[in-house]
């Protein structure tokens, strides 16, 4: 593909067909991260994110949102209203919170999502009361937004390597914080779902020229 | 997969259809997963609505009825409730006197708990919230999540429903629901691990010969693992490590609770032990439930839970329920 084919804005379409990405990957990956999750939390989370994601691409489906913005805020909203746990809530206001950053604009940058997921991202820091190094979704979140503003490929490995950094660490959040040291050595289930957020989006990106 | 199940997904759904017929005396919204009491809104009453992961039963539906809850949500197999179901449930049983939401202490419950009485107040009703951590087990620290909340719901469902049936005001009800909270403590004790419906396989693996010690309800690995113990050394361990951090200067109600496989035989007989134990730290007991109440799917074990007493608090106890699972003075 030569760099003429390379666009570097998206719409709304772009965001619904990532997240239908990530509802084929979770759906593919739900028996790992609930296995991961048996390790050292309640063997729910492949579950429910399936569960959440699917509701997510039937919502959208139905309904196909104007803007990027709207499609992340209807996304969370959906999450928040099926997943339950505590991914629900954390990953709902993660699209929430980005969607509402992005505003009505019915284009927008790599540089922008970047900005709107920092600050989704930021959001779900407050309302979990983590951060980077406690063994959660924003060891994988953190770092691949950073790399976002580089590049989706970036993030994508930003994101993964995250996640595996999470294994030497002990749980101070969240259910496997009960475990206490008994929760090293695991890879965290949700830095790895967030790292599948990530994956799915480097995909799309890829398959559609976007930059 | 040894389960009397028809496929994973509808377990939740399967079991609030057999609820509602057992029950005629509740309304079970299966489509949207609310427990509510039929008689609700009871006028000029404060309503206590409570919910989690499906998985606890009898906790939170078994628990609905006069002298206790209103209302409560199931969510997924140990999954907390979604927002929709506990705005539901507040409009439902809401007299205008107000709403205490019974929150065990886990990230999701708190978070989705959180949100939803931001919107229950959106729509008019006065939102009052208690957290539960009761367990030992879990040293609080900056660092962690705190304590889990396991036995000790069910004495701040009982005793504060029964605050609520009184006709005391929403601040009062809270206040006795705390006050039961800083007054309980938990812990538990694994013979074996559960399994989920959608995992189909243990959450953990136990071998023959090991009990893991300071575990929740949610079918985790506990604090520590160690070689099996009688049910005299159990009941040592547990107990010992509840007086020692609730240090009780008064009277006692003590929770033996079953984790959803340990039957009544072996239950009873660690309560012996455990009533041992308590008269020879001095503690004095003043009422003992003993029973599968706050379980854990299908996990062998079983849990301690001690709540100190003072004359109110004894009295709310003793005040009639009429709930599937817990019934008397009515």
């Amino acid at each position: 593909m030569g760099s003429d084919d390379v666009t570097d804005t998206f719409g709304a379409g772009f965001l619904v067909r990532w997240l239908a990405a990530v509802a084929e990957d979770v759906d593919r990956e739900a028996d790992r991260l609930t296995e991961l999750d048996s390790a050292i939390g309640d063997a729910d989370h492949g579950a429910n994110l399936k569960r959440g994601f699917a509701a997510v691409t039937e919502v959208l489906g139905k309904e196909p949102p104007p803007s990027p913005g709207a499609v992340l805020t209807a996304a969370g909203r959906q999450l928040i209203s099926t997943v339950g746990g505590a991914s629900g809530p954390l990953y709902g206001t993660l699209l929430r919170r980005a969607g509402k950053t992005l505003g009505e604009d019915a284009e927008v940058t790599r540089e922008r999502l970047a900005e709107a997921l920092g600050a989704g991202v930021a959001a779900v820091s407050q309302l979990g009361g983590a951060q980077v190094g406690d063994k959660t979704m924003l060891d994988a979140l953190v770092p691949a937004v950073e790399g976002l503003r580089s590049s989706y490929e970036a993030a994508r490995a930003a994101a993964e390597e995250g996640a595996l950094a999470t294994v030497p660490l002990q749980a101070r959040k969240g259910r496997a914080s009960y475990l206490g040291e008994r929760s090293i050595g695991h890879q965290d289930p949700g830095a790895t779902s967030s790292a599948l957020l990530f994956a799915a989006l480097a995909e799309t990106a890829g398959a559609e020229g976007v930059a | 997969m040894r389960m009397l199940i028809n496929v994973p997904e509808t377990v939740v759904a399967d079991a609030l259809r057999g609820m509602a017929a057992a029950h005629p005396e509740l309304t079970v919204d299966v489509e949207r997963r609310v427990v509510v009491r039929r008689d609700a809104p009871v006028e000029g009453k404060v309503a206590l609505v409570s919910g989690g992961g499906s998985g606890h039963e009898p906790l939170h539906g078994g628990f609905v009825g006069p002298g206790m809850l209103a209302a409560a949500c199931p969510g997924e197999v140990f999954t907390s409730p979604v927002p929709d179901q506990m705005v539901r449930a507040a409009a439902a049983v809401d007299s205008g006197a107000g709403v205490l939401f019974v929150v065990k202490n886990y990230t999701g419950d708190v978070l989705n708990f959180e949100m939803a009485a931001e919107l229950a107040e959106d729509e008019g009703i006065q939102v009052a919230k208690v957290l539960v951590d009761d367990d030992v087990a879990v040293t609080d620290s900056l660092y962690t999540a705190g304590r889990r909340g396991t036995g000790g719901t069910l004495f701040v469902e009982k005793i504060a429903g029964a605050a609520a049936e009184e006709g005391q005001p929403l601040e009062r009800v809270e206040a006795i629901a705390r006050r039961v909270n800083e007054r309980s403590r938990s812990f538990g004790v694994a013979l074996s691990a559960c399994t989920t419906p959608a995992k189909g396989s243990p959450t953990f693996d136990l071998p023959e010969g090991e009990l893991e010690l300071g575990i929740g309800i949610h079918g985790e690995p506990g604090r520590e693992r160690r070689a099996m113990m009688t049910s005299r050394e159990i009941a040592d361990f547990a107990v010992d490590a509840v007086v020692e951090d609730l240090r009780p200067d008064g009277p006692v109600i003590a929770l033996v609770n079953g984790m959803g496989a340990t039957p009544l035989l072996e239950l009873y007989g660690f309560n012996a032990e455990v009533q041992r134990v308590l008269a020879e730290r001095h503690v004095p007991v003043a009422r003992t439930l003993v029973g599968n109440y706050v379980t854990s799917l299908d996990m062998a074990g079983c849990s301690v839970t001690l709540c100190e007493v003072d004359e109110e608090l004894l009295r709310l106890w003793d005040a009639p329920v009429q709930t599937p699972a817990l019934r008397w003075g009515r």
